[in-house]
């Protein structure tokens, strides 16, 4: 199969300059920088690049939102990769930050943009050394700084790093935390690439996205979009994580079958387990059964004609040992604690979220809390200023209505544990002074 | 089922005028001239302010640089930050109390954070983190937190000591991690991710591996015997 961003991925030192360069590293960039910057924004829109952060949307149309004109434009590359199953940035970047930074000016030229930032997550210590000094290499090389190669593109490039907050992957809190503020969600619109940076017209794009724009450039758009399907082009690091035998990064072709990338490439399950559910697309999608998921091309219509989404491109798996219930609360408890506050559906359905499944977990609850739970999940959907409340109320939504079954059975079984009655009482009827009990009270 | 802790009017939060003084007037941005900073650090914060364009962008990196300074982030150390950068302590205070990272509290030195979330619980990561609590909990050295998802699932159950990444850990290495710590050793060198090779089958290189280098190169897969010719056997 193909491989594009992870060509040579474990070459000795490709995280320097020189070696990156043997590969045929920025060779796109004089290339780029050749073109006018309309040809470049064409290239991309023509490749039909979708971001591979999680929302899938449109690179090329993203950098043509961006008003024309002499103004301060910024670009801000999201490497705050803290989605749950989500690590393949973590490994484009540890292992070939020259990539990322030669996509970074292409894509700061067709943006014209003069100013960029990499905001890395805090925890990510090394590879956010590895970057500083790529960054340093890159400038003494004259690939960033005034007047690239000698045209008339200049960029700056800051490596900024956070200090360990989920909601700082959606992209306008990681604009206010780049401002060095806390990082809460702004009100869309409007959209960053209007008002976002320090209230400038602000490009965010994801880590994978970047990395493919040299490859994009380097082949032309036509021959880079025949890798893929249509809607679903190009190649996609994704992520193989939870009860496989071969966890790690996979680049695909978008479109392959899902049993492929899972039972092929990470193995399949563990001895004497199957499959029971996986996430498809990180701990914020809908989950699919085996039986829903596995024959289903791995893109991201199909994705979403299935019911889930392919997000950032992570899967986790989940085999028959491990009860739902478990799940369902490791996946909201850490919603609950990553959400920022600072709006109620989700700060309040979180927090709710997790206390009534710890009630189902303790057999506290009883079944009609199971459908409580599920219409909380409906009201936290659409209702928020980001998607974080959306991100723990799908795949909860999902879990309850797959699994009521074994939810059920949980709630009775942790019940007799307990000593607490297989089943809840039937109440005596409550009757009424003088009431006629045939005829009953009205 | 854990007791919820109450103040003695019943309620699970402070009483509104109980929490502040009242009477007293908010921090003011701290006088340079009777807030001593070190002079590295302010050189550090100085150099970071540069960077952006609203210096106010370093707040970040300037409270990690005195977290490092100080070993936790100590309402002197927040002070001394926002007297560098020009910003009021309770601006500086209300973004140390934001971000996990950042420590408001004493802490030990060495930070040993265990992953557990989703990917990593589902590989016995709960029981890892109890472990560490264990074996480490008591000893003061080590500032043992469960941690969410620090992009890893790949080394499952996996957790960062002293930012390195180290996984996938079974309990055993709980012991090798205090002791390569105390004597100062990279932790756990064997099993840290800088070493990993790609999963993708596709994209291997082969890593020269002291073992397989002195057997020489791997030899290509021998063909099944039956079908082995020989020129005898051609008609």
């Amino acid at each position: 199969m193909t491989k594009l961003l992870f060509a040579n991925i474990d070459e000795p030192d490709l995280n320097t300059i020189d070696v990156y360069r043997r590969h045929g590293g920025y060779e796109a960039l004089p290339k780029a920088l050749k073109m006018s910057r309309d040809e470049v924004q064409a290239q991309l829109e023509s490749s039909e690049l979708r971001g591979r952060g999680g929302a899938g949307f449109s690179m090329g149309k993203k950098v043509s939102f961006l008003p024309h004109g002499a103004m301060d434009k910024y670009l801000v590359c999201n490497a705050d990769e803290s989605e749950p199953g989500a690590f393949k940035d973590r490994e484009l970047i540890q292992k070939n930050p020259h990539q990322l930074i030669e996509g970074l000016i292409i894509g700061a030229y067709a943006a014209d943009v003069n100013r960029s930032f990499i905001y890395i997550r805090g925890e990510y210590q090394y590879q956010a050394d590895i970057l500083d000094a790529a960054v340093k290499q890159a400038e003494a090389a004259g690939y960033l700084g005034e007047r690239i190669l000698g045209s008339d593109h200049t960029l700056s490039l800051v490596v900024h790093r956070g200090a360990g907050a989920y909601i700082c992957g959606e992209e306008t809190a990681l604009l206010d935390s780049l401002e060095g503020k806390r990082g809460n969600p702004r009100l869309k619109p409007p959209f960053p690439a209007n008002q976002g940076l320090y209230q400038g017209p602000t490009l965010v794009n994801n880590v994978e996205t970047l990395s493919n724009v040299p490859h994009i450039i380097r082949m032309g758009a036509k021959a880079w979009a025949e890798h893929g399907v249509q809607n679903s082009t190009g190649t996609k690091v994704v992520s193989v994580s939870g009860c496989v035998r071969n966890p790690g990064n996979f680049e695909i072709e978008l479109g392959i079958p899902t049993r492929d990338l899972i039972m092929g490439l990470a193995g399949g399950p563990r001895e004497g387990c199957t499959i029971k559910f996986f996430f498809p697309g990180g701990s914020s999608s809908p989950v699919l059964t085996a039986e829903e998921g596995l024959d289903i091309p791995y893109d991201f219509d199909s994705m979403a004609k299935a019911g889930s989404m392919l997000g950032s491109g992570s899967i986790i798996v989940v085999d028959d040992t491990v009860p739902v219930v478990e799940v369902a609360k490791k996946v909201a408890k850490f919603y609950a604690h990553e959400s920022c506050g600072k709006c109620s559906p989700c700060r309040e359905g979180t927090n709710w979220t997790v206390k009534m499944l710890e009630r189902v977990d303790t057999g506290e609850a009883t079944p009609m809390d199971l459908d409580i739970i599920a219409s909380v999940q409906d009201q936290i959907i659409g209702h928020c200023l980001c998607v974080l409340g959306d991100s723990m109320a799908m795949p909860i939504g999902s879990l309850v209505r797959k699994f009521r079954a074994e939810f059920e059975e949980h709630i009775e079984r942790a019940r007799e544990a307990r000593g607490m009655g297989v089943t809840v009482p039937e109440p005596e009827p409550v009757g009424i002074a003088g009431a006629d009990p045939d005829v009953g009270p009205y | 089922m854990a007791r919820v802790q109450r103040y003695p009017d019943g309620s699970r939060v402070p009483p509104w005028d109980r929490a502040v003084d009242l009477n007293k007037e908010p921090a003011p941005v701290p006088e340079p001239a009777v807030t001593p900073v070190p002079e590295d650090l302010r050189r550090t914060i100085e150099a970071y302010m540069s960077k952006y364009p609203d210096r106010r962008s370093a707040v970040i990196p300037s409270i990690a640089a005195a977290q490092r300074h100080y070993g936790w982030c100590s309402p002197e150390a927040l002070d001394q930050v926002a007297a560098v950068m020009r910003l009021t302590p309770a601006y500086v205070e209300s973004i140390a109390t934001f971000y996990d990272m950042f420590e408001t509290e004493p802490k030990p030195a060495h930070d040993v954070y265990v992953c557990t979330n989703i990917s990593c619980s589902l590989l016995g990561a709960d029981e890892l983190f109890e472990h560490f609590i264990e074996t480490l909990g008591d000893e003061g050295d080590f500032n043992i937190r469960a941690f969410e998802c620090m992009g890893a699932c790949d080394i499952g159950p996996m957790a960062s000591v002293d930012g390195v990444y180290v996984g996938p850990l079974e309990l055993d290495d709980v012991a090798a991690i205090a002791n390569d710590v105390r004597d100062g050793r990279p932790v756990l060198s064997r099993k840290q991710l800088a070493h990993r090779a790609a999963a993708d089958p596709g994209a291997a290189v082969p890593v020269p591996d002291p073992d397989t280098m002195a057997a020489g190169p791997p030899m290509p897969p021998e063909r099944g015997r039956g079908e082995a010719t020989s020129p005898e056997d051609e008609p």
